[in-house]
């Protein structure tokens, strides 16, 4: 049988996290009623007009430079003529002739070692409504509420050659994103999106085969899957002789199937021209100087900083920059307590396994960095057991609690309290003769067994070193 | 006294000395209303509660809230500009029964400024037309002869004023849609420099050179309209941070020494005999005042059509997609599924002429004709500004005809709309280059119909072609009105 | 010579632009849009080679606002002129079948 590759290019929508909308003074907040986050511009109503948000801008510059693009100085926005209903005005105003940011790349890894995507294009463009379906009334429903939500399309050369570079690739700029704080891309509320146009070739082909382009793809699994179906769905079509059709084509994940989206209304021509709307956009080179300089630091940056600086090893740094936000937690929890490398164990321990255990999102751990640096300091000083301290950082992790306060209020100090401590050994000692005898008589190996009774009956209170230098002097005086 | 034969600053004036009331300008628009407007049909919707209105601008002048010196004179808008609450139907079906819940800007700027808004004129549906024929709601009668049309497509708002049915109204101009029903009525209407007046709220037919502006009985009154309707707009990208806004102290009746610039090719065949004379006769007057004028030529002229016609026709089809049955306006009763409802809605809701712009303009801009019609067009566009420019840079001001002809027939110009399209000549290069254009009339024809002429600036020089209007006004004396041989 | 207009071009017309004509309403359209091309076909006189398309008279300052909320809930207002709408949606045909 022939041997063939899958050849992947993605169109990656990601919503930018402005507080309005890109052309008007409406709110971008998720999950209102519908059509309340609506006005004249983004309902398209006669009379109105766009004017833009100078955040998206910056948003696209931080986004494009992140990813080594080229920007287009001098930059226009263009009509896209289509009709549908969830598109108010029938046009989306987005960018074709002059795209903001263009020619860049990123590098991702996969199982196959590190390998560079290339980035066609990025550009500035309105989301549109939602549209339901009213089963009762067999019609449809739209809500303005997300019309004119700002996004950027990033556009990637047929590059990827197979899913694992495609999630490689996605994750890439999640991850990117999320560290420029551009976007939240959240899969689930819509706010990263990726249509796929996909082709196959026999190995070691020149030509590009036909390719589809897929949509309708709401996460990274139904992405994953919707390769491996047209791939092969290709591959068939191919080996029976029978040529691949260039079309659009909807997936289905229930039926892990696609289906083309083919209507004779659709023209397919979009007869994009200049917005006469939104004059020009001048980007100066100070401007993207000052972008540039306030660009945070990216993953790559910090994970060769925890390296260097801290002294973590490659793996950990790795985990802990998945997520700026974790990273952010790690670094403030670190600053506050004063060793990075004990504050990075307990993230690699404590922090993600709580995480995962309660099936959480990283962007939603929510502790402060004070708390549980005020427990690391307690574990450091002896003033609760490490034991203690994991039970207690869980209330932390979960509700934030004080640290200080709550160990105090539960009796979980560590006492210092020595004449206590002589009692609980004398009481331990008198109970326990025989062992007794045999420590006077020089067996060391039962001072084990004394320490763990002692701390037993102390519950955790004591501290170990102190309960073995006392038992010493106890068992001294009985000689 | 005749409160209607007065100009709106004459009104504005005599409210201020407490010599007449808001309320009796108001009545008097009324009045010729009653009398006339079952002819002329230039309002397609009245408002009474401007009585109400007028009572409080009374309130307002006297307190000192309004101190403009159009407080309380009634104003006409033209339908394609939004007012908050009242229907705005752009003359058009798929529009009838839509009322904005907002205001256009200068709306606000007019309420603002104390003026009483009478209501709503007619036009070419989506102000695309050169006769307001193409309403959806019945013609409008040029009042200087009722078998005429008032010229297009502000002709409701030209006709109006001609009529005395208000002292002042609004129109637009895309491609000499004021400038061109002024001159047909014998009126004096303004297309400001492009950007001048928010375009927040007008209905856009072709966004990159539509412009509202004023039309009023002279000149003055013309600029006092337009000191209150221009400046920045934040809800207008195109919108431009002017400060040269004063342009009332601009007519000072003196233009010894500008340069008047007229383009040769612009007298030419196709220009009606009595027209041109009308036009030689200005020349002179202007010379006589001191003014330098020269000929000059335009070699641009014959590409000026047939690129603003691709330009605005392809603007057009994009901004009128969004009237489709879904967020407004009128929906067909009857469809089966999504596309069905957007077809049947549209080629009901819109009549013949908007229908050949959208037609031309989905073709100009579609898949293997945008690079040779529609960017040849915008390269087109970019040779003719460069052309006025050049003229710019040696003339003040430049004159031409504001129509090939007086007001046709009614009728007559709809059967063949290249032709009809042909006769704005001389006003559509306005648009194209976004430079500031008056009229002003200057004669009569032998049957009686108004001719003007039009003055026309470089961009921000709106001062000039006041001043240079006004001088010549002055000059001529004044224009009689419709009906009458005797003067206003 | 300019583009010929078939019955297939004014069927792609009538799609883009949501229109659709009776026969003889598409043979006067077809003549009529015949008749402009040919006249707006003179623009090919000019050598505009060197010519950059002007899409914008002034283009010289950047227009932007500040990412701040204006708007509140206009939900009533923005319905009310919808031709058909239902819980506080405006409602259409079918889109997918």
């Amino acid at each position: 049988m022939k041997q063939y590759e899958t050849v992947i290019g993605l169109e990656v929508h990601v919503e930018l996290a402005t507080k309005t909308k890109i052309f008007c003074g409406c709110s971008t907040e998720f999950g209102g009623a519908p059509n309340t986050h609506t006005c004249p511009v983004c309902t398209g109503m006669p009379g109105s007009l766009p004017v833009l948000n100078k955040k998206v801008v910056e948003f696209a510059l931080k986004a494009g430079l992140a990813a080594n693009c080229q920007i287009h100085q001098y930059c226009k926005f263009d009509r896209k003529n289509y009709f549908y209903p969830d598109n108010p005005q029938n046009y989306q105003i987005s960018q074709l002739y002059l795209p903001i940011c263009h020619d860049g790349w990123v590098e991702i890894e996969t199982s196959a070692g590190k390998k560079k995507i290339r980035i066609h294009e990025m550009h500035m463009e309105e989301d549109a409504g939602k549209l339901i379906h009213d089963e009762w009334e067999d019609c449809s429903l739209v809500d303005y509420n997300r019309s004119g939500v700002p996004l950027i399309e990033i556009v990637s050369e047929p590059d990827m050659r197979s899913s694992e570079e495609v999630i490689a690739y996605l994750e890439k700029l999640r991850c990117m994103m999320q560290y420029l704080g551009v976007s939240d891309c959240k899969l689930q509320e819509g706010s990263m999106r990726a249509d796929v146009n996909l082709s196959v070739r026999e190995v070691g082909a020149e030509e590009f085969g036909t390719r589809t382009e897929m949509k309708n793809l709401n996460s990274f699994k139904a992405i994953a899957r919707a390769i491996e179906g047209e791939r092969e769905r290709q591959i068939e079509l191919i080996e029976e002789g029978k040529a691949v059709t260039q079309e659009t084509r909807r997936w289905d994940d229930n039926k892990e199937y696609s289906y083309a989206m083919r209507s004779k209304e659709d023209a397919k021509d979009y007869r994009y021209f200049p917005d006469p709307d939104l004059p020009p956009i001048h980007i100066s080179d100070a401007w993207i100087e000052k972008i540039k300089a306030e660009q945070p630091e990216l993953r790559e940056a910090k994970q060769a900083r925890y390296q260097e600086e801290y002294g973590l090893p490659a793996y950990d740094a790795g985990i802990l920059t998945e997520s700026r936000h974790l990273a952010g937690l790690f670094e403030e929890t670190a600053a506050i307590y004063g060793n990075a490398k004990k504050t990075a164990n307990w993230f690699m321990g404590e922090v993600l396994r709580l995480t995962k255990d309660k099936a959480m999102d990283p962007e939603q751990v929510s502790f402060s960095p004070k708390h549980l640096a005020d427990l690391l300091v307690m574990v450091e000083k002896s003033e609760v057991s490490p034991q203690n301290a994991k039970k207690v950082f869980e209330k932390v992790f979960a509700e934030d609690i004080d640290p200080v306060a709550y160990i105090e209020e539960h009796g979980l100090k560590i006492v210092e309290d020595t004449g206590l401590l002589e009692e609980t050994i004398n009481r331990i000692l008198d109970a326990n003769p025989g062992p007794l005898s045999e420590l006077l008589g020089g067996k060391d190996k039962v001072m084990g067994f004394f320490v763990g009774q002692i701390m037993k009956e102390m519950k955790g209170k004591a501290n170990p070193a102190s309960a073995r230098e006392t038992l010493m002097k106890e068992v001294e005086k009985r000689k | 006294m005749e409160l209607e034969k007065l100009t709106a600053l004459q009104l504005g004036e005599k409210i201020k000395q407490r010599q007449v009331s808001v309320l009796d300008g108001v009545k008097t628009v009324f009045e010729q209303i009653e009398k006339q407007d079952s002819e002329v049909h230039a309002y397609l919707d009245t408002y009474k509660e401007a009585y109400k209105r007028a009572e409080e601008v009374q309130k307002g002048i006297e307190d000192g809230t309004y101190t403009s010196p159009l407080a309380g004179v009634p104003i006409a808008i033209k339908d394609n500009i939004c007012i908050n609450g009242k229907k705005t139907t752009c003359a058009s079906k798929i529009l009838e029964n839509f009322v904005p819940q907002y205001n256009a800007e200068v709306i606000d700027r007019l309420e603002k400024a104390g003026l009483v808004i009478i209501g709503k004129t007619n036009m070419d549906e989506f102000a695309m037309g050169s006769t307001t024929e193409t309403s959806a709601y019945g013609i409008t009668r040029n009042p200087w002869n009722l078998e005429h049309v008032p010229g297009g497509s502000s002709g409701g708002s030209c006709a109006a004023v001609a009529a005395g049915e208000t002292y002042l109204a609004l129109g637009s101009d895309t491609g000499g849609s004021i400038r061109q029903p002024s001159s047909y009525c014998g009126v004096t209407g303004i297309k400001p420099t492009y950007g001048t007046v928010s375009r927040y709220g007008l209905v856009a037919y072709a966004s990159s050179l539509d412009q509202i502006g004023p039309v009023g009985k002279d000149v003055s009154d013309c600029a006092a309209l337009l000191e209150i309707i221009a400046g920045h707009d934040t809800k207008d990208s195109t919108s431009m941070k002017r400060e040269d806004l004063q342009f009332s102290k601009e007519l000072t009746g003196d233009i010894k020494g500008m340069k008047f610039g007229v383009p040769e090719e612009y007298l030419a065949e196709g220009l009606d005999l009595e027209v041109k004379a009308s036009f030689m006769g200005v020349l002179d007057t202007l010379k006589e005042l001191g003014a330098e004028v020269e000929f000059f030529s335009i070699k641009t002229m014959e590409y000026m059509i047939p690129a603003y016609y691709i330009i605005a026709s392809a603007e057009a089809s994009s901004n009128l997609e969004r009237f489709d049955g879904v967020k407004y306006g009128f929906r067909a009763a009857e469809y089966e599924g999504l596309h069905d409802m957007y077809k049947k809605t549209r080629t009901a809701g819109f009549g013949e002429e908007v229908k050949r712009r959208i037609m031309l303009g989905s073709f100009v801009l579609s898949s293997g004709y945008y690079d040779a019609y529609y960017l040849k067009a915008l390269r087109t566009k970019a040779l003719i500004k460069k052309e006025f420019d050049q003229a710019f840079g040696k003339y003040d001001v430049l004159l031409a005809p504001a129509s090939p002809f007086t007001a046709p027939k009614i009728g007559e110009s709809l059967k063949d709309p290249l032709a009809m399209y042909l006769g704005d000549i001389y006003t559509v290069a306005v648009n194209l280059c976004g430079l500031p254009g008056i009229t002003v009339p200057c004669g009569k024809d032998s049957k009686g119909l108004p001719i003007g002429i039009q003055m026309i600036g470089d961009c921000f020089m709106e001062k000039k072609i006041l001043r240079a209007a006004h001088a010549y006004e002055t000059s001529r004396g004044s224009f009689a009105v419709p009906g009458e041989g005797g003067t206003r | 010579m300019a583009k010929i207009i078939d019955d297939e071009t004014m069927e792609n017309v009538c799609i883009l632009a949501k229109l659709s004509l009776s026969e003889e309403e598409k043979e006067k359209a077809k003549a009529e849009m015949q008749k402009m091309l040919d006249y707006v076909e003179k623009l090919d006189e000019l050598d505009t080679s060197e010519v950059e398309p002007m899409s914008h008279i002034f283009q010289d300052e950047n227009v932007f606002r500040e990412d701040v909320v204006t708007n509140g809930d206009n939900k009533e207002a923005m319905l009310a002129n919808a031709p058909k709408a239902k819980e506080g949606q405006y409602q259409v045909p079918k889109t997918i079948g």
